[in-house]
């Protein structure tokens, strides 16, 4: 830790700030399922993946101009998010939590496959939405990070504002309280479902196309899921707010855990987790009753 | 159709149903023990891979599948198994015979320390804390250094048990199998005490059993402890069937395709864990056969085996969410009672969601 001056612990910081942005917008879409029905996504990391490899195609391989491409993949990847529900995880409607569990864990299993068939199991290189550095002194970040940082604040506020205003997203509350109950009220709890998966699938793909530049598509890259995962529990798993803070935190302290200890990279974000799990194993904005018997 | 009559209190905690049960089991026992005779090494390789992944299996089962504490880390345990395992014999030098069990004791003692940390935890949380105990596990012993190879691996030593070799395909066969029977009938006996009820009353209803007057911390800590002793085990004798082991052998994927074996066997029940394994481990020889028949770009292209084994795990959650032993039982059933045959008499109750969320 020694050799570690102050500019440099700015950068690492800017660095881990952005870095945990993307696993907040992950980890969006694995709360915004997780409230809406208690089903848990574990497939979140793959639909970033295949997000990713969509822009790829769109991009890259069709050679659409960037923000045209990004557009159409939000589109196709909010129409995959709907089918996945309409199509499979609703036949599980009113299962065990833990059949979802599995059912998920082998939607990402064959989504990774289906990749990899189609794309190949190289890595991929994908234009970043915006070029250059911005620099303070020595401190250098770059506009696709500054992007992410950006486009994760407006999606957090976003939904915060959907989820107070909107009618739809009222509604949306109300099924995540009690599915019947919001049944009998008249609010369409198929369409609205199938909508929530479809708008993580959204948020993933996002997270997927700023991801993408910095560590390459490839179908290993779902794999950062698991992170968003642990950022996620770190908040509490069920508030919106305490998942960006969680993986926040885990962003942040993640490059400065790899600098110290170089053999064991890429642990810290687990460690950290089972820590907090240990001193409140509910999260730390915890939100959970003890459950009725 | 037979109906039992109970006649008295210890008919419902014998070993076997009644003596038509007990005939077909040792018939199958003596079919496996003479399986050398008939079959060449290749099967008896793959079926002593199938008896060390049943071991494992058996493990998890008790953990998730009596206990219902959903694991995403077993692999990690049997990770620790081959380890202990390798590092006893070929640096320690301790007898097999000895460090099989000093192995599958240290890796019971991992699983007692994080099963008392874990206790505490629930569903979703429970997972990802095991399954980040799953990545660690390979990230620690990876850094490991010399000590336990890094990411280059150990080399495992041969099996020596009292001066004799186990060193054909039929030696290793016959003692993985061995093992085995002993894995079920110590599953079976558990299952028959206070303590195997103990840990089936937490599954069914944490509340229920600690009202009842159950210990649940301790009887889930003592259900890590068992499940990491079978893990251990099955990992000492995997380190021998690899002959060489690294982390990335027992990663996270690992975890995941172990948890996903006992689904498709059946959760909850120890035929669950033997079918699982069954499936596991002759799928990729099944597929290869598949192969042959497929035009050559879907066959070539790598990911056809992970993709196939993802669509038949999802077709299994979909429509037959009992696993192999669930249908098996249907299909039993069927022909027991056979004109009368009902699709209801297997339909679960469904549960709408009401949360327990604040907010």
């Amino acid at each position: 830790m020694t050799g570690l001056s102050f500019a440099d612990a700015i950068q690492l910081l800017l660095v881990g700030l952005s870095q945990g942005c993307l696993y907040s917008l992950i980890a969006i879409g694995l709360v915004l399922v997780y409230k809406a029905t208690e089903q848990v996504n574990f497939a979140q990391g793959e639909f970033m993946m295949l997000g990713a490899f969509v822009g790829y195609q769109f991009i890259v391989l069709w050679g659409l101009p960037y923000w045209l491409g990004a557009l159409l993949t939000l589109v196709f990847m909010g129409g995959f998010g709907y089918g996945v529900d309409a199509l499979v995880v609703r036949r599980l409607t009113g299962q065990p939590v833990f059949t979802v569990f599995i059912l998920t864990l082998a939607l990402g299993i064959a989504l990774r496959a289906v990749a990899g068939i189609v794309w190949g199991f190289g890595n991929y290189s994908l234009p970043a939405p915006v070029e250059g550095n911005l620099a303070f002194g020595s401190v250098i970040i770059g506009w696709s990070s500054v992007l992410a940082i950006l486009v994760t604040a407006i999606v957090a506020s976003g939904l915060y504002a959907f989820f107070r205003y909107a009618r739809q997203g009222v509604a949306m509350q109300a099924l995540s309280l009690n599915q019947l109950a919001a049944f009998y009220m008249g609010i369409p709890v198929k369409r609205l479902t199938s909508s929530i998966w479809a708008m993580s699938a959204i948020f993933g793909a996002i997270a997927g196309l700023l991801l993408g530049p910095v560590t390459l598509v490839s179908t290993q890259m779902g794999f950062v899921g698991f992170k968003a995962f642990a950022g996620a529990i770190v908040g509490g798993f069920g508030s919106i707010p305490g998942a960006v803070l969680g993986c926040l935190l885990i962003g942040v302290t993640e490059p400065f855990f790899d600098i110290m200890f170089p053999t064991f990279k890429g642990i810290g974000a687990y460690l950290i987790m089972f820590v907090v799990l240990l001193i409140r194993p509910e999260g730390l904005l915890a939100q959970i009753y003890a459950k009725k018997v | 159709m037979r109906v039992l009559f109970r006649k008295s209190y210890k008919q419902d905690i014998r070993l076997f149903r009644d003596r038509t049960q007990a005939f077909w089991y040792l018939l199958f026992l003596c079919i496996a023990l003479a399986a050398p005779l008939f079959l060449d090494g290749y099967f008896l390789d793959e079926l002593s891979f199938v008896y060390i992944y049943a071991i494992a299996g058996l493990g998890l089962m008790i953990l998730t599948g009596f206990s219902g504490q959903v694991s995403f880390g077993q692999a990690a345990f049997v990770a620790i198994g081959a380890y202990a395992h390798t590092i006893l014999l070929s640096r320690y030098g301790v007898p097999w015979i000895l460090s099989l069990p000093l192995a599958a004791l240290i890796t019971g003692l991992v699983g007692l320390a994080i099963g008392r940390i874990c206790g505490r935890m629930h569903g979703l949380y429970l997972a990802i804390a095991t399954l980040s105990i799953a990545i660690v596990t390979e990230r620690l012993i990876g850094g490991g250094g010399d000590f336990t190879g890094g990411h280059r691996g150990l080399p495992v030593p041969g099996i020596d048990i009292f001066g004799i070799a186990i060193d054909q395909s039929w030696k290793t066969y016959l003692l993985n199998l061995a093992l085995f029977v002993g894995a079920i009938l110590m599953t079976r006996n558990l299952l028959r005490t206070r303590s195997g009820r103990a840990l089936i009353a937490i599954r069914d209803s944490e509340v229920s059993a600690r009202s009842l007057g159950t210990n649940v911390a301790f009887y889930k800590a003592y259900a890590f402890f068992l499940s990491a002793v079978f893990a251990g085990l099955a990992g000492g004798l995997l380190a021998h069937a690899f002959y060489y082991i690294t982390p990335e052998t027992f990663g996270m994927g690992e975890s995941i395709r172990l948890l996903l074996m006992i689904v498709v066997g059946g959760i909850g029940t120890i035929y669950g864990a033997i079918f699982g394994a069954f499936f596991i481990v002759l799928l990729p020889t099944v597929l290869s056969w598949v192969k042959v028949l497929l035009p050559g770009a879907i066959a070539t292209s790598g990911g056809f085996d992970s993709l196939a084994f993802g669509m038949i795990l999802l077709g299994f959650i979909l429509f037959e969410p009992d696993g192999l032993y669930g249908r098996w039982v249907k299909i039993h059933h069927y022909f027991n009672v056979f004109p009368m045959y009902k699709r209801r008499s297997f339909q679960r109750q469904k549960t709408f969601l009401k949360t327990e969320r604040l907010k």
